[in-house]
């Protein structure tokens, strides 16, 4: 436990993203296994561990400690797992002896309720000021370091010397503790072989459009296609095992049986997840608010799958049959898909289609006025591209359509996490409407991003100074026809939404620009709102 | 006699009526007994100053020549009267030449700890408990959440920094009398034998230790002539808190920061100062060495000054020993 506390001290510390990557690659090149994989769990977000409420720890404390006592060392330290790690002291005659985090967690999965209070109470006793810390922030639930799960696999593959790409290959095959993965990494075994094949692989993203990228390429030089307003996904079919997965990798074939039992073909594909008809049934494509039915389900009943029929425009293979085609060139790929799909179930398949083009200025105009409202800007592909994981600038570019602006009206406020614990930087707005006859503002988003920090003093002045109700961490603030604070929110789309008393919801709002310029009474109405969900469905 | 007609706070500080004399005075007074050289208790423009030849020292080497009116250089255990009241220096094992400053008069004896510690210190003498009516001890870290570690493990991890990354600067952050020279005491102790490289403001105070003794080691001057080009790159640099936000910091390649002080304890803390290595090495005792020491002491009542004053007086009420708190000002409670 030492080691790995110790590790996650100096990772909270340590801003650098090479030097937190050094300091995970040193840590797990030096534990054992069972131990590396229990901290890569705990890191990466996929450990599963019961865990223990706040109050039972402070229970325990004030078992053998002065309840003032504790109230000044609380106050002064702010944190409840770092408050009691400090004060924490063991009964006589017990000496500090280290407890293996594997030792730590497997007892803990294998404690019941009834005992965990004691069990607890002898491993604070057990443990030093920094393994307690950490063990405490395990147990409840709480430990934010500050790395990811990417950042971690990126030190994995620092430790072995290996691709990133081959990590991630892995890494949804595979279960703490990672032993098998770790022994690979240390040169100890060969590259763990995963007992279900049909295994995700990384996706190839692209980078956005920016300022005078396009400049310098040629447009003989690469393929456009629509960019489509679904989900992206990868399809895999090998050796008889079907699993659909979303684009960071997490399973989602529950929710969509009919694609997968079309899924006849073997192979890997990537594509759009959509909702309607393909292009070869001739029926059109429905909207992302239709997808949105279908998602996170569990399991789908005969009338939604009627409903809402689910099909994949395929943009990509990764595996022809058995066969790795990513080296092979955007092109050479291509002509593989199209035969693929030729021979695929017309219901369930299409081939997203070329758009053809002789320069920038011609793609730029298509592109902001695309055939169909489901799409969403476009995708431009170098033809001889390989197919490679991540998100490298120059192979892969997306254009997309300009974002959808609105005038909106500051109406709540939510205080910020973390760095920003002492902003008020999550805001709500709305837009007027009328109701019974009167001018009224309805919400219709939520923003905590897109402005900058000078601007978030601005606003978080504003609604200090005009609050006008509270609700826990929430403040309503003035928004009157006259007086109060309009923004402009920029987002990427709209859904219809059951939810929202506004009856719909912005997809990736942020406020674009601060107002100040303009009145409550000048901003959007709901109206404008509900006839750009009609113009694109 | 009543402990408090004895030794009182006033505004200047700390004052013996009878003996008419200071303690720690923070403002000038005719006469001082100074426990130790740290600034907010060695204050300059003092009459008559009393205190150990080292701490005499320290003060001569920061302020000047005239930095008081007269001296005169205390031993340790040398009884001494001041207008009839018997004053003794006892070790304090804060920094070197620190004391405690025991006072008796018409048989009452206090007891004044100035800044101290437990821990073993490679620069300077240990603590001797000293019994007492009234004990008046500091509280720096004066809360329950300060459990100092072994200084050998904090060490150790600096050690393992410069292994880990040997292209950036370990630039450590310690104040200049005592915690500076500390650290490049407990380093040498753990075997590093490089050269280490100092901030211009310590450069008096190390070689007055060094004169005095004790052993640190080759010590080069991170202070470089225009014309000449080093990069300090895996070295280990130190110098005053303070510098590290001027430009002074600027020139060192990838530095790494670190700082040495008791309150690295408390994550916020190092994380406020942009410390990415904190080393929790402290010349002030923990919470159980407070506690331990007015155990050991025995006095039937204790002052508390100088820090956290509530939470220890607290705990003598917990444990039926009488207590107070002096509110004395002008000390700096977070200089560590
Ligand atoms: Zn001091
Ligand atoms: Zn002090």
């Amino acid at each position: 436990m030492k080691a790995f506390a110790e590790l996650l001290d100096r990772l909270v510390l340590t801003p650098q993203r090479n030097a937190k990557i050094r300091l995970l690659a040193d840590y797990f090149r030096a534990a054992p296994d069972p131990d590396r994989g229990y901290a890569l769990a705990a890191i990466a977000g996929t450990l599963s561990l019961a865990t223990v409420k706040p109050a039972m720890i402070r229970d325990l404390l004030l078992e053998r400690m002065d309840e003032v006592l504790f109230r000044y060392s609380y106050d002064y330290v702010g944190d409840l797992a770092e408050t009691v790690s400090l004060v924490w002291e063991p009964p006589a005659g017990v000496a500090p002896s280290d407890i293996r985090l594997s030792d730590a967690i497997e007892t803990l999965q294998a404690t019941g309720r009834a005992n965990v209070r004691s069990v607890v109470r002898d491993m604070l006793d057990r443990l030093d000021t920094s393994a307690r810390f950490a063990f405490l922030k395990l147990v409840t639930g709480g430990l934010r370091i500050g790395v990811s799960a990417k950042l971690a696999k990126q030190a994995l593959a620092e430790m072995g010397g290996k691709d990133v790409s081959e990590i991630e290959t892995l890494w949804h095959g595979l279960a703490p503790p990672y032993s098998p993965l770790f022994q690979w990494l240390a040169g100890e075994a060969g590259k763990p072989v995963l007992s279900t094949p049909a295994v995700f692989h990384s996706v190839m993203l692209a980078t956005p459009v920016g300022e005078g990228d396009l400049d310098e390429l040629d447009p003989r030089d690469f393929a456009a296609e629509w960019k489509w307003d679904g989900i992206r996904v990868q399809l895999a079919n090998i050796g008889g095992t079907r699993r659909l997965y979303s684009r960071s990798g997490d399973e989602i074939s529950g929710a969509f049986p009919d694609v997968l039992e079309a899924a006849d073909f073997s192979g890997i594909i990537d594509g759009e997840l959509l909702v309607g008809g393909t292009a070869r049934t001739n029926r059109a494509t429905r909207t992302f608010s239709d997808l949105q039915q279908r998602l996170n389900r569990k399991t789908v009943s005969r009338k939604m799958l009627d409903e809402y029929p689910a099909f994949i425009r395929a943009y990509d293979v990764l595996f022809s049959g058995e066969t790795d085609v990513r080296a092979e060139g955007f092109l050479a790929r291509r002509a593989l898909l199209s035969d693929l799909v030729e021979r695929a179930s017309p219901q369930h398949f299409d081939l997203s289609p070329l758009v053809p083009f002789s320069s920038w200025e011609e793609l730029d105009r298509l592109r902001s006025d695309p055939p169909d409202p489901v799409i969403e800007g476009i995708m431009l592909k170098r033809l001889d591209s390989p197919y490679t994981a991540g998100r490298a600038k120059g192979p892969w570019f997306k254009w997309k359509r300009a974002p959808f602006n609105v005038d909106a009206v500051l109406m709540y406020a939510q205080r910020g996490h973390g760095k920003r614990s002492s902003y008020y930087s999550d805001f709500t707005f709305g837009v007027w409407t009328e109701i019974d006859g009167a001018e009224t503002l309805v919400p219709v988003g939520k923003a905590y991003f897109g402005f900058t920090d000078a601007e978030l003093e601005i606003l978080d002045r504003f609604v200090r100074d005009n609050t006008t109700e509270r609700f826990g961490p929430v403040r309503a603030v003035r928004a009157a026809p006259d007086f109060g604070f309009v923004v402009e929110v920029a987002f990427e789309g709209l859904n219809r939404s059951t939810r929202h008393k506004s009856g719909v919801a912005m997809r990736f709002p942020r406020i674009a620009r601060l107002r100040q310029d303009k009145l409550p009474r000048e901003a959007d109405r709901l109206d404008t709102l509900q006839a750009m969900i009609e113009s694109r469905s | 006699m009543k402990p408090d007609a004895l030794l009182y706070p006033a505004p200047k500080g700390l004052y013996c009526e009878i003996g008419d004399f200071y303690i720690d005075p923070v403002q000038p007074v005719d006469r001082a007994l100074i426990t130790h050289g740290h600034s907010d208790h060695a204050r300059a423009g003092h009459g008559q100053v009393l205190a150990t030849r080292e701490t005499l020292d320290i003060m001569r080497i920061r302020y000047g020549d005239g930095f008081c009116g007269t001296s005169q250089a205390v031993a340790l255990g040398q009884t001494i009267v001041v207008n009839g009241v018997e004053v003794r220096f006892h070790p304090a094992g804060h920094v070197l030449g620190s004391a405690q400053i025991s006072v008796a008069a018409k048989g009452t004896h206090i007891v004044v700890s100035g800044d101290y510690k437990r821990r073993r210190d490679p620069t300077c003498l240990p603590f001797e408990p000293v019994p007492c009516d009234v004990f008046i001890t500091e509280a720096t870290f004066g809360l329950p959440v300060f459990h100092h570690p072994d200084d050998r493990a904090e060490m150790h991890k600096l050690l393992t920094s410069l292994k880990q990354f040997p292209e950036r600067t370990h630039v450590v952050g310690a104040y200049a009398l005592g915690k500076a020279q500390r650290v490049i005491a407990l380093l040498r102790e753990q075997g590093y034998d490089r050269p280490i490289y100092i901030h211009g403001a310590l450069q008096k105070l190390c070689d007055y230790y060094r004169g005095e003794g004790i052993d640190l080691g080759e010590i080069r001057p991170a202070t470089l002539a225009a014309d000449e080009k080093q990069d300090f790159a895996g070295t280990v640099v130190i110098g005053p808190p303070a510098a590290f936000a001027d430009r002074w910091a600027r020139r060192f390649v990838d530095p790494l920061a670190i700082f040495a002080s008791g309150w690295m304890m408390i994550r916020q803390r190092a994380k406020q100062r942009g410390v990415e290595l904190p080393l929790v090495i402290s010349d002030h005792c923990d919470w159980p060495e407070l506690t331990q020491t007015i155990r050991e002491v025995g006095p039937s009542e204790v002052w508390v000054t100088h820090g956290r004053e509530e939470a220890l007086v607290r705990w003598c009420e917990l444990e039926g020993i009488a207590a107070r708190p002096l509110h004395l000002v002008g000390y700096d409670d977070e200089g560590e």
